[in-house]
């Protein structure tokens, strides 16, 4: 598992997708399991990213440049595909679309970062803490706000998670004031990978990312719960007649969706400011990276993530002077245009 | 009867069958009621009213796409920013008159909105996925401006500040009723619009497309055309609220004008007031409008058990994060429709 994402960028970055299945064995079999027509998609997506890489390379002053850009943008990438997994989990079961995801986050950050200034815990280990505490967060919101609103409009649910963003976004605000903060990695370095640069921070919470994105998918497809979880996504009528209790099932999948974006916090946390604001971030590109793999498919999370992350980092090969952010939403309206079930079709 | 209804969309909304004179009479009521506001109110408090009026536009507008045409809007900060760089472009780099401004602010933003909504209808973009395309196109908005030199980047624009007070220019001293009074006609004429919109034979096709597409196609109705119709009238609105914030703060910048919060300001007072109805973002706006003050002066002498919080901001959006989650779980309609049904019928 921890070799795997040395082979990862190896590659350079040629075929994320083909970096994503060897690392989650099991995705092989329920990508297979897919039509042909996905099949055709998976091989376009295989193409456009490989030619956007030549041209990088092509276009770059020197090829350490886009190097550099296709390492970075694996490693962040690994790190959205983690957050937009727990937030295509709740879309898949819950049907609804999360604008609070990215508040989750941040609280998370928040978390970390009291944890090592004031305790003094290393910040890998706030995670025991974080998780659970996010968790637990998660399906409190979810049994307490939320299930008042199964069932309603859409709009109803995207407004209600868009209130409890700004309550906690805003909330930190408050008792955190707006300045920016930092947590501190003791040992962090700089490392080179495959003749580029890569902070010891970013290598860490990429194989983090994809360590806890393989734990998801194994609980998913190995437990009475995750079996459980599918069933609902796939038909909650249906589940309930078997005797799944789905209000429960709702409720932990909001938490375990929840608690990702807490992971996702802490191992973020050394890389970016600790500010309420982050998190917004973070959501905006968990959508983005929601939609490409396709709403409710949790492998197709984590194939976007690594798309979305070399996306950004090639924009800034690409448009330069432009926010990487530029080219995130260029390829998201593309995707929603093109193909708005998502580059890897839905899974349930 | 409060847990009945839903935002929009799903329920067609209780219109009385021939409210629309009573409608007008009570617009013209608002107007003459509300006119010497401002020569009662202080100054601060003014301030206060114009950003009320504000909100109301912007949410207004968005009512129209959202709430009469169904089709939810995450991003009318991009109709909104449109409208505010338009005009601040014009005037600041060209000397036009902050009229001509708002009027090619509405040209500009319809226009967009027919372009990206003929695009989102091409592509039956639908519910959660025309949300989050409108939200895409404000935030690549927001990164444009952001870099480009063409607007001025991230420091956005300043207009510059006259000598004498002209109307041409749409400048005043700060105090001045004239700016109370320009938002207010604004206001009351976004409110005519309304309900001229829905007495329209376009309007009443729109609420039929909005209730059940598949039926309205079938009874002959172009739905692209009405959809689009909707789009442009509710951008030019929002546009005009952009346009008219510029020259009441002087100031513009990528974030204030195409940031997501300004896409949440025009959905909370419509959504609070009540979705889909004509009173219901005015009522809204009125509600959300003078809270940040209120907390403000809250935090700045706050009471003993709040100490640790003087001088902190925030409270303001979380007061409407909370506000905006009760309202959704209690009043769905909201707040304008749990009154009409409660006490009068308008």
């Amino acid at each position: 598992m921890v070799n795997d994402p040395q082979g990862v960028t190896s590659s350079g970055g040629l075929a994320p997708e083909e970096d994503a299945s060897p690392d989650s064995a099991p995705s092989a079999g329920q990508l297979r399991r897919l039509g042909g027509g996905v099949t055709r998609h998976r091989l376009l997506l295989v193409a456009v990213v490989a030619v956007a890489v030549l041209l990088a390379y092509v276009r770059a002053d020197s090829p350490v440049i886009a190097t550099q850009a296709i390492v970075t943008g694996l490693l962040i990438g690994g790190v959205y595909g983690l957050v937009a997994m727990g937030l295509t989990l709740i879309f898949g079961v819950l049907d609804i679309v999360n604008f609070a995801h990215g508040a989750f986050l941040a609280v998370a950050l928040f978390v970390t970062w009291w944890l090592v200034s004031s305790v003094g815990l290393h910040p890998y280990l706030t995670m025991l803490v974080t998780a659970p505490v996010m968790f637990v967060l998660g399906y409190a919101v979810q049994r307490g706000i939320l299930s008042g609103a199964m069932g309603k409009p859409l709009e109803n649910q995207l407004l209600i998670t868009l209130g409890i963003s700004l309550v906690l976004e805003n909330a930190l605000l408050l008792f955190f004031g707006a300045n920016p903060r930092a947590v501190r990695l003791p040992g962090n370095q700089a490392v080179g990978v495959f003749g580029a640069v890569a902070d010891l921070s970013r290598i860490l919470a990429f194989v983090g990312a994809l360590v806890l994105a393989g734990l998801l998918f194994l609980v998913l497809q190995r437990t009475r719960l995750g079996t459980a979880i599918r069933a609902v996504a796939a038909n909650d009528a249906g589940a309930q007649l078997v005797g799944i209790d789905t209000r429960r099932i709702y409720a932990l999948t909001f938490a375990i969706g929840t608690a990702c974006a807490g992971a996702a916090g802490t191992l973020v946390a050394p890389l970016v400011t600790v500010e309420p604001s982050t998190g917004a971030l973070f959501n905006i590109v968990a959508f983005v990276v929601v939609v490409i793999g396709g709403m409710g498919n949790v492998v197709g999370a984590l194939v976007g993530g690594l798309v979305i992350g070399l996306a950004e980092q090639l924009g800034g090969v690409f448009l330069p002077g432009q926010s990487p952010l530029l080219s995130i939403f260029i390829v998201f309206v593309l995707v929603l245009f093109l193909r708005p079930q998502g580059l890897l079709g839905r899974s349930s | 009867m409060t847990q009945t209804a839903t935002v929009d969309r799903a329920a067609p909304t209780p219109l009385p069958r021939r409210p629309w004179n009573r409608h007008l009479v009570a617009i013209g009521v608002l107007a003459v009621v509300m006119a010497p506001v401002p020569l009662v109110l202080p100054p601060s408090q003014q301030a206060i009213a114009v950003r009320v009026l504000i909100l109301a536009l912007m949410s207004i507008g968005w009512n129209i796409m959202s709430g009469f045409g169904g089709m939810f809007s995450f991003g009318h900060a991009s109709y909104f920013g449109l409208g505010a760089y338009t005009t601040a472009w014009l005037l600041v780099q060209h000397h036009v008159s902050p009229w001509i401004g708002m009027a090619s602010g509405i040209l500009v933003a319809s226009l967009f909105a027919v372009v990206s909504g003929f695009l989102a209808l091409r592509y039956r973009l639908k519910g959660a996925y025309f949300a989050l395309a409108t939200f895409a196109f404000a935030e690549m908005f927001r990164l444009l401006a952001t870099n480009s030199d063409l607007v001025n980047r991230a420091a956005g624009y300043h207009v510059p500040l006259q000598v004498d007070e002209s109307w041409w220019l749409l400048q005043f001293a700060p105090a001045s009723p004239n700016y109370f009074w320009i938002a207010l006609a604004f206001v009351v004429l976004a409110l005519v619009i309304s309900v001229a919109f829905l007495r329209s034979r376009t309007g009443q096709f729109t609420l039929a497309v909005r209730d059940d597409q598949d039926a309205a196609a079938a009874l002959g109705i172009a739905v692209t055309r009405h959809k689009l119709t909707t789009m442009a009238l509710s951008a030019g609105i929002t546009s005009v609220a952009g346009g008219f914030y510029v020259q009441y703060y002087l100031f513009i910048d990528p974030d204030l004008a195409f940031g997501s919060a300004v896409s949440i300001q025009a959905i909370l007072p419509a959504v609070i007031g009540g979705v889909g109805t004509i009173w219901g973002p005015l009522v809204g706006a009125v509600i959300l409008g003078p809270l940040s003050d209120v907390t403000a002066t809250l935090l700045r002498n706050p009471p003993e058990f709040l100490a640790f919080l003087a001088g902190r901001g925030g409270l303001d959006v979380m007061i409407y994060g909370l506000l905006l989650i009760v309202i959704i779980l209690v009043l769905p309609q909201g707040i304008y429709s749990a009154i009409r049904e409660r006490w009068f019928r308008l």
